[in-house]
């Protein structure tokens, strides 16, 4: 068997069994489920406060969270975010897996090759992602994973509309004829 | 400010381990995403779906053992569906979802960098109108802290005995339907370049053996004939 270090993939039942693990060894260490967007409020809160920095009294946001115990920190999950970027550096160096492409080819046929369309769609979709990922309290990782493996109402509710909603967009934007060009 | 160095070390080691599983499961990826959403590509449902099962199963065992608690959310309904909705939109135009994003970064994909920048703008968005948003949400319910068991007043480990056997249930399907999986079974391009190189190497011993200038290949004298005495 070639090294699976250098594979380019490994099946996605080996790497989510390898996920499930993971959040075994985050509760037992840390005591803390596996999520991610968390720390992009609190980055983005820490950043308005050191740019702003009366926001602190007039928005309701920080006292409200430091009454929760939760006020805007560099936390496990902070690190956690820095840790999947230098993952997968690791993993896609190892496999020589890298793409700088900016236009994949799917929106390429649909919306040509234009990189300043596809730039611009991605930051207003980044941006609604994780509005609603903050709205919800939680992302594919967060609801998706570790929320629903607690087997809470919330996140299954979130996971089955978000996914719906997703394959609904998808194909009102693709199509059946998009499903060729994957 | 920060947590305790071991904490962060913890969460970065956590972190890398993630980002790396991510990237080998060919999720940070845009065609896989959407793949999903147009039933192409079942990549991310069998990859959340098995983390699901297998977490359950060990994160339940934790708790009753008394080495973690449980992490709930409140199920704040109007967060977590208008939430759910602004998420799947964004998801399938951008391609990533937030983990796979970051990841995606780490692949070098510039449409994901350029989401990720998308992401912090979104986040700054919902702290600026927190004040407005939060009172608005709360007041389309909220159902505070609960799981399934609790609701349907079941033990918890019956719901994860139903994760295991669908999720049993999923993998024969599949192996029944693709026979020829391997634990680690290369991608249809690798395949192609084995392939490919097999070909290559076969061609570059053919033109060897049968080169005159490099005189009869007694391997290759040997194997024809044998060949012909059967």
């Amino acid at each position: 068997m070639a090294n699976p270090l250098t594979m380019k993939s490994w099946s996605p039942y080996v790497a989510g069994a390898g996920i499930g693990l993971l959040s075994w060894f985050a509760f037992a260490s840390a005591d803390h489920p596996i999520g991610v967007t968390t720390a992009f409020e609190n980055s983005a809160a820490l950043v308005e406060k050191a740019a702003v920095p009366e926001v602190e009294q007039t928005n309701d946001y920080f006292a409200k969270k430091k009454a929760e115990g939760k006020p805007p920190r560099i936390d496990w999950e902070w690190m956690l975010v820095i840790g999947v970027f230098i993952g997968a550096i690791l993993g896609s160096t190892l496999s020589g897996d890298r793409g700088s492409a900016v236009v994949p080819p799917l929106w390429r046929w649909r919306f040509g090759d234009s990189v300043f369309k596809r730039l611009v769609v991605a930051f207003v979709a980044g941006a609604l992602m994780m509005f609603g990922a903050r709205l919800a309290q939680g992302c594919t990782s967060g609801h998706g994973i570790s929320w629903t493996l607690q087997l809470a109402v919330s996140s299954w509710i979130f996971i089955i509309v978000a996914f719906g909603v997703g394959t609904a967009t998808v194909w009102a934007i693709y199509g059946k004829e998009g499903a060729q060009h994957v | 400010m920060f947590d305790s160095p071991s904490k962060l070390a913890l969460g970065l080691f956590t972190g890398i381990v993630f980002g790396f599983l991510l990237q080998k499961g060919r999720v940070a990826k845009f065609k896989v995403i959407v793949g999903q959403f147009l039933f192409k590509d079942w990549t991310v449902v069998k990859m959340m779906g098995t983390a699901v099962v297998v977490g359950a199963v060990g994160v339940y065992a934790l708790v009753a053992a008394d080495m973690a608690s449980l992490h709930i959310r409140p199920a704040l309904f109007g967060g977590v569906l208008l939430g759910a909705v602004c998420f799947g939109v964004g998801m399938a135009i951008l391609g990533y979802c937030p983990g796979t994003s970051v990841a995606g970064c780490g692949e070098g994909r510039r449409d994901a960098m350029v989401g990720v920048l998308g992401m912090f703008a979104g986040a700054a968005l919902y702290v600026a109108l927190y004040e407005q948003l939060a009172p608005a949400v709360k007041s389309l319910g909220d159902w505070g802290q609960i799981t399934l068991p609790e609701v349907t007043r079941t033990s918890p480990w019956l719901w994860v005995t139903l994760l295991v056997a669908g999720g049993g249930a999923a993998l024969l399907y599949d192996r029944w339907e693709r026979r020829k999986t391997s634990a680690f079974s290369p991608s249809l391009p690798e395949r192609a370049r084995a392939q490919h190189s097999a070909a290559l190497s076969f061609s570059k011993e053919s033109q060897r053996v049968y080169d005159p200038r490099n005189g009869p290949d007694r391997r290759h004298c040997r194997a024809v004939i044998s060949n012909r005495r059967r």
